[in-house]
């Protein structure tokens, strides 16, 4: 049945993709074992099948991936970029000898930008490619069981192209200090290019780890990072994942994230987007196992034409689960933020307790920003609340802090500052916290000092 | 110190004061009792400066300057201070971080070094100790999920930082159970010192037994009706608002 679909002729902008992915099937890719093949079968005739998304479609409604279309993207090539090695040693956390990187170029895993001797026994870093062989066994497992292609087409088109990315694994029982960074360079090249990274993260019972996840692009080319992460976070497990998207301002970035979580595992995402042009993130959580505990947080600072669609489904499967939710935007010049917040709770998902707050802060009058709660409740005896706030800075608070002697722009920074950092301050990793901070405030400098010229 | 001479001021184009007149000194405290509606917040509003009401007449000084030319955080670096009726929620801003940020503020207009972060956790200290409270406030957002008496707490706490030579306190007591009230009074109380004015604007008489003020002005439909010594918070508590009223009629 999917031979079929994929054989169908096919028109318009999905076309070159899948007449890529028959080149790619037909060349490397053919060694790959049947499951991998089937996997990737099935993802690309999903694409087939659906082609790029429209505004019709009502999870698209807020998005128009039309400036994605327009030109098709060659499949990015491995290589050694420029630059790389420089832009890698800026972003990287901790002292060189303890640190846990790895580095992935256009999707590959790159070991000589990358430093994982410090790793425990029992933890693994590094690229799927390699895990195909090393440990196939856990690869199988999990690889595309979480992430279902039916999801999002840009999920189905990555995993027909499923070859390397992030693979992560943390055996049981083993509690890791260090966070683990894993940095995506994109490098454009001379054409514009997509990689489809594909990261696999499996923390199994009993065990700790935080994994820093960054998108980062180089060179002058405009391309596009399509990528998938499955999570896998076993009984008793302790996640922090964070992950930060700053691609470059003229970059597309296509992403799901799918974690699954067993009984009394906690999960700490927090997620931030402060680049590309366009960028459709959806992040999906699944609470599949009683007592587990999970919070989602986002903060998209965003300028100039930049758009950034965070759609999060919280899927409550079993009882006992709290979840908390607070997606914050800042949102300056003519960009725009749309927040999704859907929130399903299972039959016989009692007692579940989730808690969802979108804020959006508009710094300009021509920004905007969409919020879009959706609660689907199908137990009886559960406990769910979802809030959204919307506009300028509240001129009461604007009047409160000046009224403390602050003058109007330290204090329209301070209340713009205010909404990043209620994120940030969710992230637990100090060095990480500071280096993200840093961020947050240059973009702030940046929009202050150009608001003044305004 | 301050001298209100016919003060007129609108909101949305209503006036609601009519012509206010008062005069506080150095040192002195000030209660101002009225009704709902009276015009004691929007008072308490224009003189801290809040751009949402127009001064439409009259005059106000403070320590001989202009106080309506100044803009209002130029006020608060006079010395100027306004406890807040309903304080405003400041996401992700830690209460400590907020209260250095004013402090700098105000040290920095009168050419003082600024507090770095370790300093300023002593001087915090400092002011803590002196009120009689903990630093359970300190590291949370600036009044946010605060209960109703956490506020009016965080309120006087600032009022202790920022060390005004005017506090203007607008119904801190509205809201509040006995405890809480005994709690922010005794540290109003304080902070009470002989170069240190407050105005001390109050819906129930209740406050006044713990803050004892020197003046009480009754202000009824944008204008002072009546004023006296701490005696007539008494009276006011006895008979009501409405005695006062048909005098307002007359003198309107």
């Amino acid at each position: 049945m999917t031979a079929t679909a994929v054989e169908r002729p096919i028109e318009g902008p999905a076309a070159p993709y899948v007449a890529t992915y028959r080149a790619f099937a037909g060349n490397g890719a053919a060694r790959a074992p049947a499951w991998l093949r089937d996997l990737r079968e099935a993802g690309i005739a999903r694409f087939a099948e659906v082609g790029f998304p429209s505004t019709k479609d009502e999870r698209w409604r807020f998005t128009n991936v039309e400036p994605l279309t327009r030109s098709p993207f060659t499949l990015a090539a491995p290589g050694m970029p420029a630059g790389a090695r420089e832009a890698v040693a800026g972003l990287a956390l901790g002292e060189p000898a303890a640190r846990l990187l790895a580095v992935y170029v256009n999707g590959r895993f790159a070991p000589e930008l990358s430093s994982v001797g410090a790793a425990p026994d029992g933890v693994v870093i590094g690229g799927l490619a390699d895990a195909f062989e090393r440990q196939p066994e856990i690869v199988r497992q999990h690889l595309g069981r979480h992430a279902a292609v039916e999801g999002n087409p840009f999920t189905a088109l990555n995993a027909g192209f499923i070859a390397d990315g992030a693979f992560v694994h943390v055996r049981r029982n083993v509690v890791l200090e260090q966070p683990i960074q894993l940095i995506f360079v994109s490098t454009g090249g001379t054409a514009a290019a997509v990689a489809h990274p594909r990261n696999l993260i499996v923390v199994e019972e009993n065990a700790q780890a935080s994994v820093v996840e960054e998108y980062v692009g180089l060179g002058s080319q405009s391309y596009w990072t399509n990528v998938v992460t499955e999570l896998v976070i076993a009984d008793n497990a302790v996640v922090n994942a964070y992950r930060i998207q700053r691609e470059r301002e003229d970059a597309f970035h296509t992403a799901t994230t799918q974690s699954w979580q067993g009984r009394s595992s906690v999960l700490t995402s927090v997620t931030l987007a402060f680049g590309a042009r366009l960028s459709r993130h959806d992040i999906n959580a699944r609470l599949d196992g009683e007592g587990a505990e999970c919070t989602l947080n986002g903060l998209s600072i965003l300028r100039g034409e930049q758009h950034v669609d965070h759609h999060t489904t919280l899927e409550h499967a079993k009882p006992h689960c709290p979840s908390w939710e607070v997606f914050n935007g800042v949102f300056d010049d003519r960009s725009r933020g749309v927040f999704s917040g859907r929130i399903i709770v299972r039959p016989g998902a009692q007692l579940t307790d989730s808690k969802q707050t979108n804020n959006n802060l508009l710094l300009s009058e021509e920004a905007r920003a969409d919020s879009q709660p959706q609660l689907e409740i199908y137990a009886d005896d559960v406990k769910c609340t979802h809030g959204a706030t919307l506009g300028p800075i509240d001129p009461n608070a604007m009047f409160y802090l000046r009224s403390r002697g602050l003058d109007v722009n330290v204090a329209r920074n301070l209340l713009t500052y205010g909404f990043g950092a209620e994120i940030l301050n969710s992230v637990a990793d100090e060095a990480l916290r500071a280096q993200l901070d840093g961020v947050l405030q240059r973009r702030l400098e940046e929009s202050l000092q150009r608001s003044t010229r305004r | 110190m301050l001298e209100i001479k016919n003060l007129h001021a609108s909101v949305e184009g209503t006036e609601i004061l009519h012509g206010v007149d008062l005069s506080v000194g150095q040192g002195e405290v000030h209660a101002i009792m009225g009704p709902n509606g009276s015009g004691k917040s929007t008072l308490a509003q224009v003189l801290a400066g809040h751009p949402a009401y127009a001064v439409t007449g009259g005059a106000v000084s403070f320590e001989g300057k202009d106080l309506l030319e100044m803009d209002p955080e130029e006020r608060a670096r006079a010395g100027v201070f306004l406890a807040f009726q309903y304080p405003v929620e400041i996401r992700g801003i830690t209460n400590a971080y907020f209260l250095r940020s004013a402090v700098n503020a105000i040290r920095k207009a009168q050419g003082l070094p600024e507090y770095d972060p370790i300093d300023f956790l002593d001087v915090l200290q400092e002011k803590l100790q002196a009120i009689g409270w903990d630093d359970s406030l300190m590291n949370r957002a600036v009044n946010e999920g605060f209960s109703g008496g956490e506020k009016k707490r965080n309120e006087i706490l600032q009022l202790a930082v920022l060390e005004p030579k005017l506090a203007i306190l607008d119904e801190t007591d509205s809201g509040l159970d006995i405890d809480a009230l005994k709690t922010v009074a005794d540290a109003v109380n304080k902070l009470r010192s002989p170069e240190r004015s407050m105005v001390v604007v109050t819906h129930y008489q209740r406050l006044l037994n713990y803050i004892i003020p020197d003046y009480v002005h009754v202000l009824a439909d944008g204008r002072i009706v009546r004023s006296g010594g701490k005696e007539l918070a008494f009276e006011l508590e006895e008979k009501g608002y409405d005695w006062l009223r048909p005098e307002t009629a007359v003198a309107g």
